[in-house]
């Protein structure tokens, strides 16, 4: 089935969750042409309400609100997307290798990862952040190196399912060296869990960034970021504004746009599989 | 064929051997700190003679191993040393909060256990229907959602709109304990949500792996009743997977705690261990960072042990 | 006279994707007291369906579309969910195929036993009890007072399936539909569920279907036979009627008894020996070895078939062979030369001569490459051909096993059982091998297809020269296919030599037992069979 077959035939709930993630990648390649204000201009008043001029209001500190989320997407889900490649490509690669090599490399790789997961992951990165304080570089390195063994996880579990089949004993037999054996034949066959994988991922890491950030130790101002506008604009729900809630419910509509394709996929996948 | 008890033994020494690794790399990750413990808390300016004092309180001058088995000693003790911040005893500091913490976890846990296992049996058994369906994608939804964009959008309506309850879950010992679920009732309701999401999903997807097996089939050629079908047949194979969902569920809940607590500025462990490491209180954060490992370790292990006793196979061995 | 049960131009339908597809296409069935019907066919001609249907259920995705099922009076269709059940397990009883999934985990064999005649409030508990060991004991289980009061997983495969059936009795049905019921077991084993069964239900009476591919199972059985294929009845007849006289091309098929192949010349020179196992001795944990001293020769252009029942270690050997299990004890000589043990120090051409062939035709080729890719690897690999050259070799390949040229672009997904299988023998002969190791090749797929196979490799063994290690648990096959013949127990080699040597008596204690287990078509065969045991056991 080609893919354009395959998208006439998706349940609305699927093509919903494209629209809008296509929507917000657009909005993140063109934040500086969509975004009517530069991205740390004060506009106006504290949280006035909107207008004309400012779509959204402003936030807490007179700034344009629209411009804030659209600069926001941009940064949040740059910086999410970055770290679900990094985690993927760590992660999938040392559990092939685990999954091919069996023995010690599984044995010393699984039992790290143990140890890593055995450890609630946000206490985990608090912790890190702690003693090495908050920047982009250390975010982007502690998540992806958690987020890293989940993804390690399924991809052991996925390639060991592929490993026992006979045609990779056949490829042994044949003589294949072990790059070729997780390129040619395993990984093929891993794609639609990876691919379901990678979008569970990716939403997991933009709730913990936006997380992290909501608590204060993520992103760090003025740059714009989904989480952190969140708690930076928090005092004003109190007094009955809802400028607060843009930016989260920015953060849950994508997660759950991502959340519907990846349903629809790993539906799409099973059914493949059992006929 | 491996005993039962063996397993759990192995299980057991396995989560000791994780919390002690768990408390290494706590205690490493301080010594790896950039420059020296004493300099970055103290900053540039501070005088030669101010920092070897704080070293020797801190006792950087013993050697490593030697202030890794005392700091776990004492910890094991209780005694968890004193606040960098505000020089108080650690231990005064994280009490009361680690029980404010279990509070708020205890209650959301009595709470959203027997719905979200009941109601994911009820989504499992009418599998495809509109309840199910409407099932599935609210829980999709609550997954996505953000705990503080769940807790805001209920003290918008539930603090600002009706004022019914408090958007700040202040509570003191003083209170009653009317008072006090009250004051919690906002953060609970939005762990509640988050939980139960995930709890629901969980429950209905091992509800249905034990209806699709052959035995299922088998017993409805027996022409049993559906009732008998699910209580006598299905529920005992399902209770291995259900309790492993709802433990599991416990443990996040503990971490899924800091965050809420954040923002109903409740005096929990969570809001402690945030403010710290945003003060960069070392001792503080290593100790309720500890003291967050060792329930979430507590609560897996329970998790693994508990289904394996309840996994008929291995509950009656060969 | 009024049948028990009879059905009507039933059609039953799938679903597949958004269509429903007839997957029985309007079959009448009829069953009277004390009769048995065997329902016979490979897969995908919807027996299973049909045995499901004659209880009213029909497994998710499937649905009644017409047609009527009679039980005495009433058309079960038309009943309800209620009165359905009713029926259900008391008077249509059913049998699955896999008793060690079909028994639940939780509980203990005699309560599942007594469920069903205590929920239909036809017994007490304690009189249920009373009965489950009186079947115990009818249908030979071990410790009958006992054995009810185990787990399902504390019961071998053989013993849970005579479990089953007499679960199934419980509640004294008219009829019993049995799917399946011996087909996971080894022969020897089946034949001692396959004598309970028929002693059982011809002393009660019971009505049964007997659901089997395996027309020589069925024959032991059954009164009346009927054929199906594609959800179509092929025929239906009296049983010896059927099988003396088939009246239809595919029911000849079926029966016809594979023919002998005549024996070559096998006093080949030690010298030119293609494979040499000497001594051989394998373990996967220390101390614990699954094959013992084992030794093996296999001359150029012959066929070694390695026989035995699940559990001799014959898979263990190939596995030794290849490589991927090195041995602790023993030398293996190919072509004169001494292979190393372990596979990553064979060199390419060693592992370029001796090629392999699974069970499995759908795990053993990579659902994700097209054939072209699949056959071509080994060509360029081996070779180093590309291009235009190795799109004609493969073409030529693919000729060689008898399929069109167009698959070349196909994937696997897109070709049957049988096909795939000779797209794994096309791959294996891409490398030229001397050698071709074939485990359990034809045990997967349907009679007539695994009959083709055999042919297929028999003509290429003509036309190329290449030698086989054929390992099998079937009879059947051996005698259809070796050369020469090594019969394995518990991981040792309990008699070998020339084809005719060994199905000749005297026989070795175990060949004999397995020889004659291997169930023929004659009707009367496993009656003798069993009074031939009996009076051995007196004398």
């Amino acid at each position: 089935m080609t893919a354009i077959q395959l998208l006439k035939k998706s349940p609305a709930s699927a093509r919903v969750g494209m629209i809008i993630i296509v929507f917000n990648l657009l909005v993140m390649m063109l934040a500086p042409v969509i975004a009517p204000y530069p991205e740390t201009e004060v506009v106006g008043d504290v949280w006035v309400n909107s207008s004309a001029e400012n779509l959204l209001g402003t936030d807490q500190l007179g700034r344009d609100m629209l411009t804030r989320l659209v600069y926001g997407a941009r940064n949040t889900i740059t910086i999410a997307l970055f770290i679900t490649l990094i985690s993927f490509t760590v992660g999938a690669t040392c559990g092939f290798l685990a999954a091919t090599l069996k023995g010690w490399t599984d044995q010393v790789i699984s039992r790290m990862v143990d140890i890593i997961m055995a450890f609630p992951t946000l206490i985990f990165a608090l912790m890190v952040l702690s003693v090495l304080g908050t920047s982009i570089p250390v975010l982007i390195v502690v998540i992806a190196i958690l987020d890293s063994t989940r993804v390690y996880r399924l991809a052991r579990a996925v390639a060991m399912d592929i490993e026992v089949m006979d045609f990779i004993e056949v490829a042994r037999l044949r003589g294949e060296k072990l790059w070729w054996i997780m390129r040619r034949e395993i990984l093929p066959n891993a794609m639609p869990p990876l691919i379901a994988e990678f979008g569970l991922r990716f939403c997991f890491v933009f709730l913990f960034i936006s997380a992290l950030s909501f608590l204060g130790l993520g992103i760090q101002p003025p740059t714009a970021d989904w989480g952190s506008m969140v708690r930076e604009n928090a005092g004003a729900i109190t007094f009955g504004i809802l400028t607060p809630l843009y930016p989260a419910a920015a953060i849950a509509v994508l997660t759950i746009g991502v959340n519907l394709v990846v349903d629809w996929f790993l539906h799409q996948s099973s059914q493949l599989r059992s006929h | 064929m491996k005993t039962n008890t063996s397993i759990i033994l192995r299980r057991l020494g396995l989560g000791v051997v994780t919390l002690l690794v768990i408390s290494i790399l706590i205690f490493v990750g301080v010594e790896a700190l950039p420059g020296d413990l004493a300099e970055a808390v103290l900053g540039q300016s501070a005088t030669p003679e101010t920092v070897e004092a704080f070293r020797k309180e801190l006792k950087l001058d013993l050697p490593p191993h030697v202030r890794y088995f005392s700091w776990l000693g004492s910890f094991l003790r209780g005694d968890f040393g004193t606040s960098l911040a505000n020089g108080r005893p650690i231990a005064d500091l994280i009490g009361w909060r680690f029980s404010n913490t279990l509070f708020l976890a205890g209650i959301t846990a009595l709470i959203s256990i027997p719905f979200a296992v009941g109601l994911g049996i009820l989504a499992a058994l009418y599998r495809n229907t509109l309840f199910d369906r409407s099932i599935s994608i609210g829980t999709l939804s609550a997954i996505s959602f953000p705990e503080f964009f769940v807790a805001y959008i209920l003290i918008a309506i539930f603090s600002v709109q009706l004022t019914m309850f408090p958007s700040m879950s202040n509570i003191g010992p003083q209170m009653t304990l009317l008072q006090k679920i009250h004051a919690v009732a906002l953060p609970c309701l939005t762990l509640t949500l988050v939980v139960m999401a995930h709890m629901m999903r969980m429950t209905r997807a091992a509800i249905i792996n034990v209806l699709t097996s052959p035995f299922i089939e088998m017993a409805r050629l027996k022409g049993l009743s559906w009732r008998r079908v699910i209580l006598h047949h299905a529920f005992p194979n399902a209770l291995s997977p259900i309790i492993n969902v709802v433990v599991l569920n416990l443990a996040y809940l503990v971490v899924g705690v800091v965050v809420v607590e954040v923002v109903f500025v409740y005096p929990g462990l969570g809001q402690l261990l945030v403010d710290s490491v945003a003060k960069r209180d070392i001792p503080v954060v290593q100790a309720s960072g500890l003291i967050f490992a060792f329930t979430y370790v507590f609560l897996n292990l329970t998790a693994d042990i508990l289904s394996t006793l309840s996994n008929p196979r291995l509950r009656n061995p060969k | 006279m009024k049948h028990l049960l009879e059905i009507n131009n039933l059609v039953i339908e799938a679903r597949t994707g958004e269509n429903w597809k007839p997957v029985i296409k309007g079959v009448d069935l009829v069953l009277d007291r004390g009769e048995v019907l065997g329902l016979i066919g490979e897969s995908g001609a919807g027996k299973s369906t049909l045995g499901l249907a004659a209880m009213a259920y029909t497994r998710t995705g499937c649905r009644i579309a017409s047609g009527s099922i009679l039980y005495g009076d009433r058309d079960l269709t038309k009943l309800s969910k209620r009165e359905q059940r009713k029926l259900r397990g008391a008077k249509i009883a059913y049998v699955a195929q896999s008793a060690a999934a079909s028994f639940n985990p939780a509980h203990k064999l005699i309560h599942q036993f007594a469920e069903l005649p205590v929920q239909h409030g036809v017994m007490s508990y304690a009189e249920a009890e009373k009965k489950a060991i009186d079947l115990y004991r009818r249908l030979h289980l071990p410790d009958p007072e006992r054995i009810g009061y185990r787990y399902p997983h504390q019961v071998s495969g053989g013993q849970l399936q005579r479990a089953m059936v007499a679960m199934a009795m419980a509640g004294d049905p008219d009829i019993i539909i049995f799917d399946e019921p011996t087909t996971a077991l080894d022969v020897t084993t089946q034949i001692e569920v396959l004598a309970a069964i028929k002693e059982v239900i011809q002393a009660q009476q019971t009505a049964a279907i007997y659901i089997t591919h395996d027309l020589a199972v069925v024959a032991q059985l059954a009164d009346r036979i009927m054929v199906l294929r594609y959800g179509d009845l092929v025929e239906e007849g009296e049983a010896r009627e059927l099988l003396e006289n088939p009246q239809k091309e595919y029911t000849r098929d079926l029966i016809s008894i594979r023919s002998l192949r005549e024996d070559k010349d096998v006093l080949a020179r030690k010298t030119d020996a293609i494979l040499e196992i000497k001594g051989v001795s394998a373990a996967y944990l220390p101390g614990a070895p699954v094959v013992r001293d084992i030794d093996l020769t296999i001359t150029p252009k012959k066929t070694v078939a390695v026989v035995g029942e699940s559990g001799s270690g014959k898979t263990t050997l190939a596995r030794v062979v290849t490589g991927l299990l090195p041995p602790y004890e023993g030398r293996i000589v190919f072509d004169g030369q001494e292979l190393s043990a372990d596979l990553k120090n064979r060199d390419l051409e060693v592992l370029r001569r001796m090629q392999m062939v699974y069970q499995m035709p759908d795990v053993a080729l990579n659902p994700r490459q097209k054939i072209r890719r699949i056959i071509g690897r080994p060509l360029e690999f081996y070779f180093g051909m590309t291009g235009k050259a190795q799109e004609e070799r493969i073409l030529e390949l693919l000729d060689m096993v008898e399929l069109p040229a167009r698959y070349i672009s196909r994937y696997p997904s897109e070709l049957s059982g049988g096909e795939k299988q000779r797209i794994c023998i096309a791959r294996a002969l891409a490398a030229n091998p001397d050698l071709i190791i074939c485990d359990e090749v034809t045990s997967a797929l349907d009679q007539l297809v695994a009959e083709g196979i055999l042919e297929l490799l028999q003509e290429l063994q003509n036309e190329l020269g290449v030698s086989y290690l054929f390992i099998t648990h079937d009879l059947a096959t051996v005698k259809a296919i070796a050369d020469e013949i090594v019969v394995m127990l518990k991981g040792r080699i309990v008699e070998q030599g020339v084809k005719r040597e060994i199905l000749k008596p005297p026989h070795h204690e175990y060949t004999e037992l397995l020889l004659s287990s291997v169930p023929e078509m004659d009707p009367d065969w496993l009656d003798n069979l069993l009074e031939e045991r009996q009076e051995s056991t007196l004398h």
